[in-house]
């Protein structure tokens, strides 16, 4: 009952990293996932690659449309397309 | 029989984010982002019968893009007048060669190499993105590039919060994986 209070698994860790990356892991969970990163060597791996990927995220700076902008996108392109066909 | 097709149907679904991204990028404006994507989609389709089929589909449209960037600029500085340069060296005797030291690339400003690398680090994540399943790629966009909150894209795509964290999980293997490959 204690261990699984404390101890959390593999999968758990990696959805508590997923959730660290976008800042909504909560202070207990981010307590846990020390706790498995200060010994599992596949979580550490996971959890590196992880903050590498969040990393050149923010550095490349990357940018998309949003769904509104995209749907008035191709509602111009469509009445275009049909005048093409 | 060329390499490459072109089939206008899948643009906006495969290529309106990456040119988007690549425009965003160089005018700083989303709006004007947005009409210069729709213009190069547009000019796209009347000019679909010069395509020769050598270079791929996205290749081709930013050719387009970076014309339809360079027309937008020239609209711009033609309008304001700014496209006026003047050096005025070599009139003033006095201070003939201290040009050179003014000319003298600043060695710490390194914007434009800054600017260099991560665009091709947005190609290169583009490209990953692109492998991605449409669902997963959809979901990480809006969570991590547009930055929604989970209830926000659960909401708009109908789903639940497990389903989402199952879906970026996937999404952030698959395309940290893929930049092993490219990038790291």
């Amino acid at each position: 009952m204690r261990k699984s209070f404390l101890f959390i698994s593999c999968e758990e860790a990696h959805h508590i990293c997923d959730k660290r990356q976008y800042g909504e892991a909560t202070g207990w969970e981010r307590v846990k996932l020390g706790l498995r990163l200060s010994w599992c060597r596949i979580t550490r791996a996971y959890s590196n690659r992880n903050n590498k990927l969040t990393e050149v995220m923010q550095k490349a700076d990357v940018d998309c449309l949003k769904n509104d902008e995209r749907t008035k996108l191709q509602k111009q392109f469509e009445e275009e397309l049909a005048k093409h066909q | 029989m060329p390499k490459h097709q072109l089939d206008p149907n899948n643009w906006i679904k495969l290529y309106s984010d990456y040119l988007f991204n690549y425009t965003i990028s160089r005018v700083s404006d989303r709006v004007t982002a947005q009409d210069l994507v729709s213009e190069t989609f547009l000019a796209g389709l009347k000019s679909m019968a010069n395509f020769k089929g050598e270079a791929s589909e996205r290749t081709w449209l930013i050719s387009i893009l970076k014309r339809k960037i360079i027309d937008h600029y020239r609209k711009i500085n033609s309008n304001k007048g700014k496209a006026e340069v003047r050096m005025n060296y070599n009139s003033d005797t006095d201070a003939e060669g201290d040009w050179l030291e003014e000319r003298v690339a600043d060695p710490f400003d390194k914007t434009a190499e800054d600017k260099l690398e991560n665009s091709e680090l947005g190609d290169a994540i583009y490209d990953c993105l692109e492998k991605l399943p449409d669902k997963q790629a959809e979901v990480f966009k809006m969570k991590t590039i547009l930055g929604y909150d989970t209830e926000t894209i659960c909401n708009e795509l109908e789903i639940t919060a497990s389903n989402l964290w199952v879906i970026i999980h996937r999404a952030r293997t698959a395309l940290a994986d893929c930049m092993q490959k490219n990038w790291f």
